[in-house]
C-alpha cells in the first residue's frame, strides 16, 4: 500500500459561500464530501483529511538562519491555493486516481494526487 | 549457426521488448529489468561469438537476465528498497492481479501509456522499453537534444516507481477509456517503423511487425460490452494506417 496526498485546489479569493455560488450548492458539496469521507472510512483507504482556513490566514516561517523570520501570508501568492486535503492509503495509483475523481466531484474542486516518500 | 556481433545485436533487438516486459513482471522494477537485460547482452556477445547463437536465443536471454537481476538484488539487499524486492523470492502471497489479458508486453504497454504520464513521455518510454530504440534515436525522432530525452524518460520511470503506477491491463470497465492512449502510442511507434528517423534502413520491420495481432496475442479491444467500432479501430491500429 502507498500513501497519497490529495490536495484540493481552488480560488484564493472566496465570497460568502466559498466558491460554491449559493448556500444550497455549498450544502450539497458539504454533504457529498461527507458521504465520500464515510466511503473512504468503510473501504479502508482513510488516513486523514481536513479543510483549511483561507490562505490569507497563513504564516511562513524561515528557520534556516540564526533567528527565525516569520512572514504574513502564504508561501506563494497565487490565484489558486490549497483549500484542503486528504491522506489516503491505497494499493496503487489507479485506485488513488479513481478516489481523487470522486473527491473532486464531491467537493467541487481540482485535486492533485501526490505519493508520499514514506511516512514518519 | 550465425556468428558475429551483428547477429547478436539483431537477436537482441528482436527480443528486447519481450525480455524487458517479462523481467518487469517478475521483479516489479523497470530499472532492474533494463540493467539485467543490458548485462545479458554483454554475456551474449561474449558467449555467442564463440559458440554461435543458441537455438532459443530469447529463452537464453530471459534466463541469463533473470539470474543477473537476482544477483544484483542480492548484492544490494542491505538497502531497504532492494530488500523489499529480494523479499519477493520467499514471499508466498499470491501475485497481484495482473488484469484480464495474460501478456507481459501488453501490461508494460499499458504502464508506459498510463494517463498519469505526459503524452510525449508515454511514446518515448514505449519506444525505449518495448521498441528497443536507443535514447539517441528517440531524441532524433522528437527533434530534441539527447540529454532532454534522457531526462524525460528517467523522470517517467521515476514517477512509475514512486507513484506506484500499476503494471497491469486495466479491468474491462476501464479498458475502453485507457485504450485510446495506447492506440495513439502504437500508431506513433508504427510511424517510426514505417519511416525510421535513424540512419540505415527507412523501414524497420521489427517495429511494424510488433503491431501485428498474431504477435501480441488477442487484440486489446476484446472486453465484453465494448462497442464494435472500438474493436474495428483497434484492428485498424494493428494493421497500421491505411
Amino acid at each position: 500500500m502507498t500513501h497519497y496526498l490529495l490536495t484540493v485546489h481552488g480560488p484564493a479569493e472566496m465570497d460568502e459561500y466559498g466558491n460554491y455560488g449559493s448556500k444550497e450548492e455549498m450544502g450539497e458539496a458539504f454533504a457529498a464530501t461527507g458521504a465520500f469521507n464515510d466511503k473512504l472510512h468503510s473501504d479502508g483507504y482513510w488516513v486523514f483529511a481536513g479543510g483549511l482556513q483561507p490562505a490569507s490566514t497563513a504564516t511562513v516561517v524561515d528557520g534556516q538562519g540564526e533567528t527565525p523570520v516569520t512572514t504574513d501570508g502564504p508561501y506563494l501568492e497565487t490565484k489558486e491555493v490549497i483549500g484542503g486535503c486528504w491522506v489516503i492509503d491505497t494499493p496503487d495509483l489507479d485506485v488513488a486516481l479513481r478516489l481523487a475523481a470522486e473527491g473532486s466531484k464531491a467537493c467541487r474542486g481540482k485535486v492533485e494526487v501526490r505519493p508520499f516518500d514514506g511516512l514518519a | 549457426m550465425q556468428r558475429g556481433t551483428a547477429a547478436v545485436e539483431r537477436v537482441f533487438r528482436e527480443e528486447y521488448g519481450r525480455l524487458i516486459a517479462s523481467l518487469v513482471r517478475r521483479f516489479g522494477d523497470i530499472d532492474i529489468a533494463a540493467e539485467a537485460a543490458g548485462e545479458a547482452l554483454v554475456a551474449a556477445l561474449e558467449k555467442w561469438s564463440e559458440s554461435g547463437v543458441p537455438p532459443n536465443p530469447g529463452g537464453w536471454l530471459t534466463i541469463t537476465a533473470g539470474n543477473r537481476a537476482i544477483d544484483r538484488i542480492r548484492r544490494e539487499k542491505q538497502r531497504d528498497a532492494k530488500h523489499q524486492a529480494a523479499f519477493m523470492y520467499h514471499d508466498d502471497t499470491p501475485h497481484e492481479p495482473t488484469g484480464p489479458i495474460e501478456d507481459d508486453r501488453l501490461r508494460l504497454l499499458f504502464t508506459c501509456c498510463h494517463p498519469a504520464l505526459a503524452p510525449e513521455a508515454r511514446i518515448a518510454l514505449t519506444l525505449r522499453l518495448l521498441g528497443g530504440l536507443t535514447v539517441a534515436e528517440i531524441a532524433h525522432a522528437f527533434l530534441v537534444p539527447e540529454t532532454t530525452m534522457a531526462q524525460r524518460i528517467t523522470r517517467a520511470k521515476k514517477k512509475i516507481a514512486a507513484a506506484k503506477v500499476p503494471y497491469r491491463v486495466p479491468a474491462a470497465a476501464d479498458l475502453t477509456e485507457r485504450l485510446g492512449g495506447v492506440l495513439a502510442v502504437l500508431f506513433l511507434v508504427f510511424n517510426e517503423g514505417y519511416l525510421a528517423t535513424g540512419d540505415g534502413d527507412p523501414v524497420r520491420a521489427e517495429l511494424n511487425g510488433r503491431g501485428h495481432p498474431a504477435d501480441t496475442g488477442p487484440p486489446p479491444a476484446a472486453p465484453r460490452g465494448a462497442g464494435g467500432g472500438r474493436s474495428a479501430r483497434a484492428a485498424a491500429a494493428h494493421r497500421g494506417p491505411a
